[in-house]
């Protein structure tokens, strides 16, 4: 068995369903091999959205996204995609091919030191030397990518190690135990027991949810534990969905981009939990100023998130899923919290953000998310991409039982459309809908060709306003309209753009009936791009 | 505020690379930075020591146990220590100062380990703080050129 077979057997033996990638030369053996088995490979139109695709998968099918590119330029292609997933730790295998053993370091053909490159971006990485490593550096990679605080890794496969006979029989390791890694699952018993103590005595208490819920799978077991301590919720961009935009409880996303009464909460309770988040600076934005009149509980699989920012009253390390299951366990007597959550019922009434006179021609951004949220089914997955579209998706789409996607930590233009298709592979009973603005849409528009060819249909909504808007916003407020590389003139006609894919076109501007094109839009199960007209001179706030 | 860390890593290639990226990234100063062999071959110890205040410290601690190679991270201060440095010292020497220059390495226990007839090489080998005051001791010398290995430390044995 040579090595190319050997490292496909490993994939089988993860139970990996879907690889996305790029061929070269260098990954040339490796995905001659991948035509032995039932693995789906999804051919991208370029690497950087190889990475997504297996982000969106990861996201939504709970597993492990894999994705496979060729040594130097594949390579390099690649960082982006890799530093998105890491920034919201999602968990990765990026495989990678590299040139013959002998030549690294030398300078040849589509040569790349890819692990010294991601060294920042990874949880982990491997250059695999010795042909019989493989079963134990994939078994190794799986589990680092999987456990802990999830992440990337990367593995880079010389040619030469994937032409080589292995020397005995292929066997994967049943069981794996590292001595320098060893990730904290369940809490510790004693802080638990402080935490449920404090959520007996608090009166203002607060829970504010960040991607580590997803991550972990605890949603159910989070809201139960809300719902049975009557505690408040609100979220950061990454928690949001965990619990139901229209749940009594939920009150919105906090940080600089979020509701100015979610805010308010965090600000006014005497006790607040935070799970699952990292306290960046989008979320908090005077982490020193958070721990002020209240005890600050901070729960997170990562004991270095834990007083990186803000400095927590009580620390409490392990997987949510546990943790949260734990607590449920515990025999505690809350105080209902009617009180305080009137209070902040009010809020959100008071602090409602008054809607501008719309700009003849265009359509209101909240307007629209809005009645796309209404005609969205239930379950759909909404895929978010950067900007002042995502900042109006995270505002105002209404999350039920279905998922929000975006790229959080690193804010990625262009992440919506690879990852929306790698969450339409994930689970194909799901209505997936990206949403994405005219800057970013030709950052990834090349993945229409990969809808096509495998039947992967989405919903695009392009929010067509010729800026970066984001930046135009921030212009228009630190330069005086001074603007400078925002402008996007010489945009392609959609339309054209969409009947050149074979996707169906719609256009939505100040003079449409809004609902019905949204029926229309969302009414069969093909592709179709709908772009909206939006006011250029819009802001998010 | 300045802290050891005594740090068990795989013996794998890159680490020490990955150990000082790590330290230059997350913005941490490195004052010095020993890596060698322990008992184990599979296992090197490095020895580092930072300057930080408190929450730099605990994040330094908390980031060097995140990386994956890394086995174990001890953590002390100085005085909780037995730390050493090695230096060597190329001097020009000449008849006038060559008496004081010995009597210097004799107060400071340290060694000529090379000789022409104008330069020595001394050795010594002490904490960083005694070694700083032996450099200035040959201040009135001419120093050719100086290097040092940069702290390694163990924690005291503790009384019975």
């Amino acid at each position: 068995m040579i090595g190319a077979e050997a490292i496909v057997k490993c994939l089988e033996k993860e139970n990996t369903e879907v690889i996305f990638g790029y061929s070269g030369v260098a990954i040339d053996p490796f995905w001659n091999k991948i035509l032995d088995t039932d693995i789906k490979t999804v051919l991208i139109r370029t690497e950087q959205n190889a990475a997504h695709c297996a982000s969106g998968y990861a996201r939504i099918s709970g597993k492990v996204g894999v994705c496979a590119v060729t040594s130097g330029p594949g390579a390099t292609n690649l960082i982006t995609g890799i530093a998105t997933a890491y920034a919201d730790s999602i968990p990765l295998i990026c495989i990678t091919g590299q040139v013959n053993s002998d030549m690294i370091g030398s300078d040849v053909f589509q040569e790349a030191d890819i692990t010294g490159a991601v060294e920042s971006f990874v949880k982990y990485s491997y250059l695999i030397r010795n042909v019989d490593d493989i079963p134990k550096i994939f078994k190794e990679a799986f589990y680092i990518a999987s456990t802990g605080r999830k992440g990337p890794v990367l593995i880079d496969i010389p040619f030469d190690v994937q032409n080589a006979e292995l020397s005995g029989k292929f066997s994967y390791p049943e069981t794996i135990s590292m001595r320098s890694y060893k990730p904290t699952v369940k809490g510790n018993i004693v802080q638990i027991k402080k935490v449920i103590k404090e959520v007996e005595k608090a009166k203002r208490p607060i829970i504010c949810v960040g991607g580590g819920v997803h991550l972990s799978g605890a949603t159910q077991e989070l809201v139960r534990f809300a719902e049975l301590n009557d505690v408040p919720v609100v979220s950061t961009m990454m928690g949001i969905g965990v619990m139901s935009s229209d749940h009594p409880l939920y009150f919105g996303m906090v940080g600089n981009n979020g509701k100015a009464y979610a805010n308010r909460a965090m600000n006014e309770s005497d006790l607040l939990l935070m799970v699952g988040a990292r306290v960046a600076d989008r979320a908090v934005n005077r982490p020193d100023l958070i721990t002020e009149n209240k005890v600050m509980v901070h729960i997170d699989v990562d004991p270095a998130e834990i007083g990186k920012n803000v400095g927590p009253t009580i620390p409490l390390v392990g997987d949510i899923k546990h943790i949260f299951t734990d607590f449920l366990a515990q025999d505690n007597h809350p105080d209902d919290h009617q009180d305080w959550v009137k209070t902040l019922r009010g809020y959100k009434e008071e602090m409602k953000t008054i809607r501008e006179p719309q700009a003849k021609g265009y359509v209101c951004p909240e307007t629209f998310i809005r009645a796309l949220s209404k005609v969205m089914k239930d379950d759909a997955i909404y895929v978010a991409d950067v900007g002042q579209n995502q900042i109006w998706s995270c505002a105002y789409h209404i999350v039920k039982s279905g998922r929000f996607l975006t790229s959080g930590g690193m804010g990625t233009m262009g992440y919506s459309i690879p990852a929306a298709i790698g969450g339409k592979m994930a689970d194909r009973s799901k209505q997936v809908v990206a949403v994405i603005g005219d800057g970013a849409f030709q950052m990834s528009m090349m993945e229409l060709a990969t809808m096509r060819q495998y039947d992967v249909p989405i919903k695009i909504v392009v929010m067509k306003n010729g800026y970066l808007g984001m930046v135009r916003e921030h212009q228009h407020n630190a330069y005086n309209d001074h603007y400078s590389m925002v402008e996007l003139k010489g945009d392609p006609d959609l339309s054209l753009i969409a009947a050149a894919y074979g996707m169906k076109y719609f256009k939505v501007d100040g003079a449409s009936d809004l609902d019905a094109s949204l029926w229309d839009f969302l009414s069969d199960d093909d592709s179709g791009i709908m772009e909206v007209y939006v006011d250029p001179m819009a802001l998010t706030r | 505020m300045k802290r050891i860390y005594s740090v068990l890593v795989e013996n794998r290639a890159g680490v020490l690379s990955k150990v000082a990226g790590l330290f230059s990234r997350r913005n941490f100063n490195i004052d010095s930075l020993v890596v060698g062999e322990t008992a184990d071959k599979a296992v090197s110890c490095m020895t580092i020591v930072s300057t930080g205040d408190e929450r730099t410290i605990e994040q330094i601690e908390k980031q060097l146990n995140k990386k994956i190679d890394v086995i174990k991270v001890k953590t002390f201060k100085e005085s909780m220590s037995i730390n050493r440095e090695l230096m060597l010292i190329k001097v020009k020497y000449n008849k006038e100062n060559r008496r004081d220059i010995m009597e210097n390495c004799t107060i400071m226990n340290a060694k000529i380990v090379d000789m022409s007839k104008n330069m020595m090489i001394i050795q010594i080998c002490d904490t960083s703080d005694r070694i700083e005051v032996f450099i200035e001791m040959l201040k009135s010398v001419s120093i050719v050129e100086i290097a040092r290995t940069g702290t390694v430390a163990l924690t005291k044995c503790k009384e019975l």
